[in-house]
């Protein structure tokens, strides 16, 4: 351990909590199965996956809120959910609604409270974006606007490690930029973010590491750029009469598809098919080029294997 | 894997912060609480009208029946806060999941147990001052400094048997139904142990069966104080209600144990 982390976190990422060869089964089924994954300090880690993909369960075990069949979960070198551990975390679950007869300073004054070492209050209000409503009573609130208090409460206590479970449901476009920059401030000054997500576009600006879950199992980790490298192929979409079958031995091809009136090719060199593709059709209409988004990459990865 | 640093020097916590944290549960339990008309107002004046149209119009002007309704009246209105926050108020917030945000925090679990118990207490306090305004100026009733402090000295701590039925309730019933169930709990329960209408004025067997129920026993010893209870002795009074809390401080452990595994 060299003494320096601690002051310099955003400068040397380190390991501040990991999960080894963990397990939890529900009723004999398995949610996860085998999961080994590290979350470092000052680094956006996105999990995503389908709704019971496990992403759910793995966040509450991280919490300490459900216990482990099998495996290693440290948080802070400390038990998962341990006093010392939630001191040091803060956590945005999905909550139907908050305490209605209270103000949102109230419930940051209450949340601020908790910690050994809060947040300035007008830090998290600014982070927040809550500025104009600080008086404003919780039953007031729009969906939105009750997220953006959530994730208020989950950083009131200056969180190392920050749990965001689907933060931006409900959010308008210019909501969902403010606590993507906040996200980035926070990441900045070092805390490790956990971040569930459907949107992918959120993960695809955000994170520096992604886990795709799978049925409980990680089926692909690694940098959003190295995902959607993964799904190594570029696509070639063109309209053309021709029979779709006779693009199929054109150098690099990993597929043909007929996708209405336009012909799609997949492609592991972008180059090559393109070159033998315009001398052997020189009249294709409409072509474009396009390489997969994370998007496509999580659809692909997604479907492989069913 | 080996660099997890672990920095828990820097994340202690002083006694006086601790403290803090349950002034603060309870001042905001408080505001929570009596911001909230569908629970401050029939907790505080549900008692006080049926005292009225019980206690006073029905009965005329007999200051003994007066007195004796008091006493029942109060027990039925130190009930109801205690049953409906722990009970109504905590199903609700569970079904929420605004617990779990609270549990995922570093919150004492036990400062939102206190800061509800500080709260139906202070509740309490407010239905025994609005019976008494009743009783001191539209009834005869008159009693001395001494048997108004016990009165609310046994009422305000008889309330804790029913904050953990309450918070039993609290942690099984589901959201949209506690509010109900907790009503089907508590008036039937009130009526057979004779706080609505005298005791004595029941059958024989529901008189009974009244020996069964909490909220006769609490009655009794209100009754005592003014020398109008049915002449059970103190102690058996009080290791009835003892027992009861003993037995719902049970449940209600093993209800959030129940919750924890689900």
């Amino acid at each position: 351990m060299q003494l320096e982390h601690t002051y310099e976190p955003h400068i040397h990422p380190h390991v501040i909590a990991s999960v080894y060869g963990l397990s939890k089964s529900f009723a004999g089924k398995k949610a996860l199965d085998n999961i080994d994954l590290e979350i470092k300090s000052g680094q956006v880690f996105a999990i995503l996956g389908a709704n019971g993909a496990g992403k759910t369960t793995l966040i509450n075990i991280l919490l300490g809120r459900l216990n482990a069949d099998s495996g290693d979960v440290s948080v802070f070198g400390v038990k998962a959910g341990s006093l010392q551990a939630k001191r040091q975390a803060g956590a945005m679950l999905q909550v139907a609604n908050l305490p209605e007869t209270l103000k949102i300073k109230e419930h940051i004054q209450l949340f601020q409270s908790y910690y050994p070492h809060p947040m300035d209050y007008q830090k998290v209000i600014n982070y927040a974006g809550l500025q104009d409503m600080q008086n404003r009573y919780s039953k007031k609130l729009s969906g939105g606007e009750k997220q953006r208090l959530l994730f208020a409460l989950s950083i009131c206590g200056n969180p190392k490690l920050l749990f965001l479970d689907e933060p931006s449901v409900g959010m308008d476009v210019a909501a969902r930029q403010g606590l993507w920059q906040a996200i980035r401030d926070l990441r900045a000054k070092g805390t490790g973010i956990v971040l569930t997500t459907h949107y992918l576009e959120e993960a695809d600006n955000l994170a520096d590491e992604i886990v795709l879950l799978k049925q409980g199992r990680i089926i692909r980790k690694g940098s959003s750029d190295a995902i959607k490298a993964s799904i190594s192929h570029t696509t070639i979409r063109f309209s053309r009469t021709e029979n779709h079958h006779v693009f199929k031995p054109l150098p690099a091809v990993v597929n043909v598809q007929l996708v209405g009136k336009f012909i799609q090719i997949h492609t592991e060199n972008v180059n090559q098919t393109l070159l033998a593709l315009l001398s052997a059709y020189p009249n294709i209409q409409e072509l474009t080029v396009s390489s997969a988004g994370l998007e496509e990459a999580f659809l692909h990865l997604n479907a492989e294997g069913k | 894997m080996n660099n997890i640093q672990s920095i828990n020097t820097t994340q202690n916590i002083n006694i006086l912060q601790i403290l803090n944290i349950y002034r603060l549960e309870t001042k905001f339990e408080w505001l929570k609480s009596i911001r909230n008309p569908a629970f401050a107002l029939p907790a505080i004046l549900f008692p006080a009208l049926f005292y009225t149209f019980f206690g006073v119009l029905m009965n005329q002007h007999n200051p003994q029946a007066a007195t004796y309704l008091l006493c029942t009246y109060g027990t039925f209105g130190i009930i109801g806060p205690a049953l409906f926050s722990f009970g109504a108020g905590l199903a609700v917030e569970r079904g929420q999941g605004w617990l779990d945000i609270k549990d995922a925090s570093p919150m004492p679990g036990s400062a939102q147990i206190v800061s509800r118990l500080l709260v139906s207490m202070a509740f309490s306090v407010m239905v025994l001052v609005s019976l008494g305004i009743v009783a001191f100026t539209m009834t005869g009733v008159s009693l001395s400094l001494v048997q108004v402090l016990s009165l609310s000295i046994i009422l305000v701590l008889g309330g804790l048997p029913f904050c953990l039925l309450g918070l039993t309730l609290g942690l099984l019933l589901k959201a949209e139904s506690a509010p109900a169930v907790v009503n089907l709990v508590y008036l039937p329960m009130s009526f057979l142990s004779g706080l609505w209408i005298p005791i004595t004025m029941l059958p024989n067997f529901l008189q009974t069966f009244a020996e069964f129920l909490p909220p006769f026993h609490l009655s009794q010893l209100a009754l005592k104080v003014v020398a109008l209870d049915a002449g059970g002795s103190v102690v058996h009074h009080i290791v009835i209600l003892a027992s009861f809390t003993v037995i719902f401080f049970i449940l209600a452990i093993m209800a959030f144990n129940k919750k924890s595994v689900s």
